[in-house]
């Protein structure tokens, strides 16, 4: 029961983060259609900015924890909002009335460069950082497993939530978030009615990649290390999380993002866990069998 | 003059949609385009707003040459379309659909600008919350037509607004036209299938076919003219 209460909050913090990168994912497919395969590679230089930052502070000495979190999720925001931004920029926007299938090669060519440029200017192997929160509540102790909550978990947690809502209520409430959804249903409409199309899809972008960029200050507190590969494994789950949801709808990115974190968890804590991958890549295969449309999408047919 | 179409050329494709247009819509007129499936009619509204661009010729608004704005610039100017087919976002509320309308507009007008629709269709005002994708047609008009009031717009495009109504949603539809014409001075724009109440509302109006302008007059004259009697009102789309 201990034990079971521990994945639970492990599966809460890992299902977190990839619920951050899951909105990345169902927002752009939701306004253009596409799935930005570069998604996860935007959160792997997330994550390298972040530790670059942490670098940089543990070398002019900052002490305080609070003070230099902040920093760092305000730099690795802004720098991964505009990674964000240029890779629309650069590799959709041009391909933007061409085939469905074009944008898709071309966010594919874009995942390869970014982890090929990162590999090469950062080099192969893992990046490290000393622990930056350590410790934590011990929540429950019994004879022979101690339930903890680090004080990173519980950080990581809280601020998902906070985000999550936050977001969800700007979507749903203010101009921004009409305007956003407005070029989602009828872009050509929405242009009609003054809405700067280009400049929307540019914000989306620069939306999800810094929510992305939080996930990846996260695991680079969490982990403490990083390596350019792991945009590859973080992006496939995120995407996962965001079909298991239902593409194109938000809350069931979160929901889904939350469920894949404790399907892992559970399945490595319990079956196997050198398998746990497994479980992510049979649950796509399963939904996208049974239930394409995910547990909050809507059906693609649509009476208008 | 609020318009002025000088030698408009558009494609649609491969197809030479408009060939050489000049239209002209005075203040406070009520201009209609009259013409057969495919003629040109929405291609004709459609290219104001610069989609399809203008290949040749000029578009004048306002004063303001707009044949190279961006589409959304082009609206910011004043000008507002009710689409062919309507085109509410099916999955906003009513309210937020009025909103979408108002989005660039202060938002201090916005209260007054809604009730003001609301007045004019009080259908709308009991289905505030509800989602547009769930209006019946005849209500998705008039939202598609409140929402392009929301932004006070100098000339009002209308796009079939009669099509696959019912009879007495087509009655309440022109006469909203004629109101907003007399007791607001609205310049509108009006395209439609139906000719014969189309040219009892106007004050001039155009015969197009095939992309091209072959008749233009006042109401009354292209109503009685007997080349229009014959390809449009007698034609059986009275």
């Amino acid at each position: 029961m201990a034990y079971a209460l521990q994945q639970l909050i492990n599966g809460l913090t890992l299902g977190a983060m990839y619920g951050l990168i899951a909105i990345g994912y169902t927002m752009v497919y939701g306004i253009i259609g596409m799935i930005n395969f570069a998604h996860g590679d935007i959160f792997m230089v997330s994550a390298f900015i972040a530790v670059t930052c942490f670098t940089l502070l543990a070398a002019a000495d900052v002490s305080s924890i609070p003070l230099a979190l902040m920093f760092v999720l305000v730099v690795t925001i802004f720098f991964t909002s505009a990674y964000g931004w240029a890779v629309e920029r650069v590799a959709y926007r041009p391909l933007r009335g061409a085939t469905r299938l074009a944008p898709l090669i071309s966010a594919i060519g874009m995942s390869i460069f970014l982890q090929n440029t990162v590999q090469l200017t950062q080099g192969a192997r893992v990046k490290p950082i000393p622990p930056v929160i350590e410790g934590g509540i011990e929540v429950w102790n019994t004879a022979d497993f101690a339930v903890q909550i680090g004080w990173s978990q519980l950080l990581i947690i809280v601020t998902t939530v906070v985000l999550m809502v936050a977001f969800n209520w700007m979507i749903s409430h203010t101009a921004f978030g009409r305007q956003q959804r407005s070029c989602e249903q009828d872009r050509t409409m929405a242009a009609l009615l003054g809405v700067n199309v280009d400049r929307t899809i540019s914000l989306t972008f620069m939306l999800g990649a810094a929510l992305a960029a939080v996930a990846g200050v996260m695991v680079t507190v969490y982990y403490g290390v990083v390596d350019f590969f792991i945009g590859f494994l973080a992006g496939i789950k995120a995407f996962t999380a965001a079909v298991l949801g239902g593409i194109g709808s938000l809350p069931g990115a979160m929901l889904g993002g939350l469920l894949i974190g404790l399907i892992e968890s559970f399945w490595a804590a319990y079956l196997w866990a050198e398998y746990k991958d497994v479980a992510t890549f049979g649950i796509l295969c399963l939904v996208l069998m049974l239930r394409p449309s995910g547990l909050l999408g809507r059906p693609e047919v649509e009476k208008v | 003059m609020m318009l002025t179409m000088t030698g408009v050329h558009a494609h649609y494709g491969h197809i030479h949609a408009l060939r050489g247009i000049d239209v002209e819509v005075q203040v406070g007129e009520i201009v209609t385009l009259i013409g057969a499936n495919g003629a040109g009619k929405s291609t004709l509204m459609m290219s104001l707003f610069g989609n399809p661009r203008a290949s040749a010729g000029q578009i004048v608004f306002d004063g303001e040459d707009i044949t190279r704005l961006p589409t959304h610039e082009i609206a910011l100017r004043g000008i507002s379309l009710v689409p062919e087919g309507r085109r509410v976002f099916p999955r906003m509320t009513v309210i937020e659909n009025l909103q979408m309308g108002a989005n660039f507009s202060a938002p201090d007008n916005f209260e007054a600008d809604a009730a003001r629709v609301f007045a004019m269709f009080p259908i709308l005002d009991e289905r505030q919350s509800q989602r547009a994708g769930t209006l019946s047609g005849g209500e998705q008009q008039m939202l598609a037509i409140g929402r392009a009031l929301m932004s006070r717009p100098k000339l009002l495009l209308l796009d079939e607004p009669s099509l696959g109504l019912a009879p007495i949603y087509i009655r309440r539809i022109f006469q909203i036209v004629r109101e907003l014409n007399r007791d607001h001075g609205m310049t509108i724009l009006l395209v439609e299938q139906n000719a014969n109440q189309a040219l009892k509302v106007a004050h001039r109006g155009y015969v197009l076919q095939h992309g091209g302008i072959t008749i233009a007059g006042s109401g009354e004259e292209l109503l009685a003219s007997p080349e229009v009697r014959a390809a449009y009102l007698e034609g059986g789309h009275a």
